[in-house]
């Protein structure tokens, strides 16, 4: 670069001076003094190389810190969404979230199934990171399924799992607020493509033996700490829940933190997963 | 800074350039397995939860 071409008649000096005597005692001499001269005529201007050398130094680690910010972007926005969807698949895979939608492989059409509206079953709240349920959601078609883990922290549940359930909030099907957070960009992204959900979109949530199918019913934008949207009634903090709520968290605008993204949603049906798959999965594929 | 290392590396300039590849690739590589994780929970845009503001 070229501040360093500016030092660079010193280090010449120094180094290739046995280099250059190699081609004749005479020439050398002469060059040795032609140099002895030159560096004479620098010699006022000592203080300026000095300080041009390290300007030199200085520019080349702006332009190195502004490639390694670049890489930086790189690792955040691509790479752990590589790093992240390929666990995320792997753990579909091998604890097999996606077997229930085998049926949707059948020749002849899938089984459906028969929608209960009566009491679901309820499972109780599992260990913290414990994946215990699986969604999908048909407004998404191409995303893949992603799996529900306890727990909402950063480190151990949404950068490498995907989708976290508040902890203490209601579990699939049960009265109260189901409530879920996930990234929206980088680590995999599961909820991406919240903005695109309207209301009576279905969400379907499956744990081991029963499907949960959620219809939205609103979305909103509010600020971090806005914890009444995930109260057991949606934004009624201290309410006595009724219903069996569903309720999305994420953050917003993309690519940042300054508030975040939410919508709610109400459980439709239930059915068991043995029966086949749900109509509203049948339906995108 | 980039002068002094290429001065100091030996072999013909092939041989420098591909040393100098491997160097940065290196570096690249520890910055994606250690050092960008390390520094990602400092960055403002990655916060999805509601209650940790």
């Amino acid at each position: 670069m070229s501040g360093t071409e500016v030092t660079r008649p010193d280090a010449h000096g120094r180094d290739e001076e046995p280099g250059g005597s190699a081609d004749g005692g005479a020439g050398g001499g002469r060059r040795a003094a032609r140099r002895a001269g030159r560096s004479r005529d620098r010699e006022p201007s000592r203080g300026g190389g000095v300080v041009l050398g390290a300007v030199g130094v200085l520019g080349e680690l702006l332009i190195t810190a502004g490639v390694l910010l670049l890489a930086f972007l790189a690792w955040q926005l691509w790479w752990t969404d590589v790093e992240s969807n390929r666990e995320q698949a792997q753990l579909v895979q091998e604890q097999g979230w996606d077997e229930p939608l085998a049926p949707l492989e059948a020749p002849d059409g899938p089984a459906i199934v028969t929608p209960r509206y009566d009491e679901p079953p309820v499972m109780a709240e599992p260990d913290y990171l414990t994946t215990f349920a699986s969604m999908r959601v048909p407004r998404w078609d191409g995303e893949p399924t992603r799996t529900i883990t306890q727990g909402t922290d950063r480190p151990n549940v949404l950068n490498p799992l995907g989708v976290g359930h508040y902890e203490g909030t209601a579990m699939p099907g049960g009265v109260g607020n189901f409530s879920l957070a996930a990234h929206r960009t980088t680590y995999g992204k599961p909820f991406n493509r919240i903005a695109e959900l309207q209301e009576g979109d279905p969400v379907v949530v499956w744990t081991a033996d029963t499907w949960y199918v959620y219809r939205v019913t609103s979305s909103q934008i509010v600020m971090p700490d806005d914890v009444q949207v995930i109260a057991p009634v949606p934004d009624q903090p201290g309410a006595e829940p009724t219903e069996r709520f569903i309720t999305l968290t994420t953050c917003h605008p993309m690519f940042s933190a300054r508030e975040r993204y939410i919508v709610h949603g109400v459980l439709d049906y239930w059915a068991p997963v043995s029966e086949g798959v749900p109509a509203e999965l049948a339906e995108v594929s | 800074m980039y002068g002094w290392l290429w001065r100091h590396l030996p072999g013909p300039a092939l041989v420098r350039v591909l040393i100098l590849l491997v160097l940065a690739v290196a570096v690249l590589a520890a910055c994606f397995v250690w050092v960008f994780p390390w520094l990602a929970p400092y960055m403002p845009f990655n916060d999805t939860t509601v209650g940790e503001g």
